[in-house]
């Protein structure tokens, strides 16, 4: 682990030395021109925004089928559609690249245009034009990548719920809903917020579906629908090949600031499944 | 029926209840679909577009002097490259992670060591893979002066592996009844052969599934490849010099090129991926059933 953090910052430098722009501030990324010039800013804000955007998406849904699985669906189906749920999350990313630029970009073409068209007054759906290689891609294609992680985690928290719980709500009457709302959501809670955690981690990081999609323009913008956007991680992938002894540096510079960001995420997780879980070794 | 009839105190659920109930269900459900249509559609295409192009031709050439119009090309040099490089990641990574565990369960017993160790288990599965192969690029290939080779992208992907490794293993010799270890003391055997003979082959089916969907997991990965193996469009089987393919880097690259050819290739690539990940996973679950203890 520190070796990690060592050999990133060593490679990362000379580089950051040579850096004319502020590491922190600078707007452009040309660590490859005579005066190298790069900063951290606008891929940090398009890594947070797509993961932010794609945890929206997802954990509704995720919450939704982990519920589907531990209390709707029939006992005998639910073990084949957790497997089916995990064979989601077994899939390599790369093939979800493929999917998204071959099939999504294309597909979402014309709702873009049609959310710009009548909800364009909205900043975040307004800009110049609209395309498919957009932060809201990217942030589609994360939300189907993480939602097995999250919805396999809150599944297994939400069957962990003490059968006591959901018998005494039963007992007072409670729908199915309402015995979900006061015994298993509160007891699920902490699990679910950790699972989200880890969802987000593994969203920042994601690399190789987000470069397919990224056009890796630079800048920071919230119009979420405009073909424009990149992330640290895309920038690592699509910068790479053509990267000098600077640019690489400046590349694991923009690394380690991920590395630095993931490893917050998701010790904040642990934490909060430690906490958990002595919270729920008292009260059994 | 009469039970109801005699206690007036219990009413009939109140309509907006219901209907409340009703909508919470219909969302559920809704939620489930919504999972399982990308699912679906990824499948799909991978199925329809990769069948097309999957042929022998695909698997026995690689894609050296394919002009980027040409058709025809394969994957091979990929496929070797792949299964190189999953090999050697293995090969580290399961015997380190293999042992950390034991000590993580039979000797470690909660002291502070093992709780660090745990710790850092814990957080070294979060590491996104983009960085784990940014650091064998700085470590390897910039600071000791290495070539990119497939054993530098084996030694990315280990690096991802281990702790999933250490984790399900860890799990399943924690599964491993007390009873056992202490009837083979009994008996007058030492810590170490009571390990080696009896909560080993207990453990086994289970760290082998795990090792199986750890292996599976890697071979998937694109990012650490990337920047460790580079590109090649030669067949290259030495890993420990020079520039390598994998699967995974190779659909990469095919669907970058705005051909159509070359998306094609993508796919049958992607098919090969996904065939060779589960058959991974089917054959842990084969070992699972073939050892469990029900058949016993």
């Amino acid at each position: 682990m520190a070796a990690i953090a060592v050999f990133l910052i060593v490679e990362a430098v000379p580089a950051l030395q040579a850096n004319q722009g502020s590491f922190l501030g600078t707007l452009t990324w040309t660590p490859n021109n005579t005066e190298p010039s790069f900063g951290i800013a606008a891929l940090a804000f398009g890594t947070l925004l797509s993961s932010l955007l794609a945890l929206v998406m997802a954990v509704p849904v995720a919450v939704g089928v982990a519920l589907f699985i531990s209390h709707y669906a029939p006992r005998r189906l639910a073990g084949v559609l957790g497997y089916v749920i995990d064979l989601l999350a077994a899939v390599p990313s790369v093939i979800y690249g493929l999917w998204g630029v071959i099939f999504l970009v294309p597909l979402v073409q014309g709702p873009y245009e049609f959310i710009h068209e009548y909800l364009g007054f909205i900043p975040l759906f307004g800009g110049d034009s609209v395309g498919g290689h957009s932060i809201m891609t990217a942030s589609i294609i994360l939300a189907i990548m993480i939602l097995p992680i999250i919805a396999a985690i809150s599944r297994e928290v939400f069957l962990q719920v003490p059968r006591m719980h959901e018998e005494a709500a039963l007992a007072l009457g409670a729908t199915r809903w309402e015995v979900i709302k006061t015994a298993v959501l509160p007891f699920g809670r902490p699990g679910v917020i950790s699972a989200s955690m880890l969802g987000l981690g593994r969203a920042m990081g994601e690399t190789i579906a987000v470069a397919l999609i990224f056009p890796a323009t630079f800048g920071i913008s919230f119009q979420i629908l405009a073909p424009e956007g990149n992330s640290i991680a895309a920038n690592i992938a699509n910068g790479f090949a053509e990267a000098g002894p600077i640019g690489r540096g400046a590349l694991i510079a923009s690394g380690l600031v991920l590395f630095i960001i993931t490893l917050l995420v998701n010790t904040a997780a642990r934490l909060i499944v430690a906490r958990r879980k002595e919270f729920s070794g008292a009260a059994a | 029926m009469t039970a109801i009839q005699h206690a007036p105190a219990i009413r009939r659920i109140s309509t907006g209840r219901r209907v409340k109930d009703k909508i919470v269900q219909g969302l559920v459900y809704l939620s489930f679909a919504i999972a399982v249509v990308p699912l679906l559609s990824v499948l799909w295409l991978v199925l329809s577009n990769g069948f097309a192009r999957l042929n022998m031709e695909f698997l026995t050439h690689s894609m050296r002097n394919i002009g980027a119009r040409d058709a025809g090309g394969g994957a091979y040099h990929a496929i070797i490259g792949t299964l190189e490089q999953v090999l050697l990641s293995s090969v580290i990574s399961i015997p380190v992670g293999l042992l950390t565990a034991i000590y993580l369960v039979e000797y470690g017993r909660g002291g502070r060591l093992s709780r660090a160790i745990s710790f850092f288990v814990d957080v070294m599965t979060g590491i996104p893979s983009v960085v784990s192969g940014l650091f064998i690029l700085a470590f390897w290939i910039l600071a000791l002066g290495m070539p990119f080779s497939g054993f530098a992208g084996a030694l990315a992907l280990s690096i991802l592996m281990m702790p999933t490794v250490v984790r399900s293993a860890e799990e399943m010799l924690l599964l491993v009844p007390n009873d056992l270890r202490e009837a083979s003391y009994a008996l007058g055997v030492p810590k170490w052969r009571t390990i080696v003979k009896v909560v080993l082959p207990t453990a086994f089916t289970g760290i082998v599934t795990g090792i199986m969907l750890a292996i599976a997991r890697v071979a998937g990965e694109t990012a650490p490849l990337l920047l460790t193996v580079f590109f090649t469009d030669s067949i290259n089987t030495d890993p420990f010099d020079g520039p390598q393919m994998g699967l995974p880097l190779y659909v990469f690259d095919q669907s970058r090129r705005p051909t159509d050819v070359a998306i094609d290739r993508a796919w049958a690539g992607a098919l090969t991926l996904i065939l060779i990940v589960m058959l991974l996973n089917l054959v842990a679950r084969l070992i699972g059933w073939w050892r469990s203890p029900a058949r016993r």
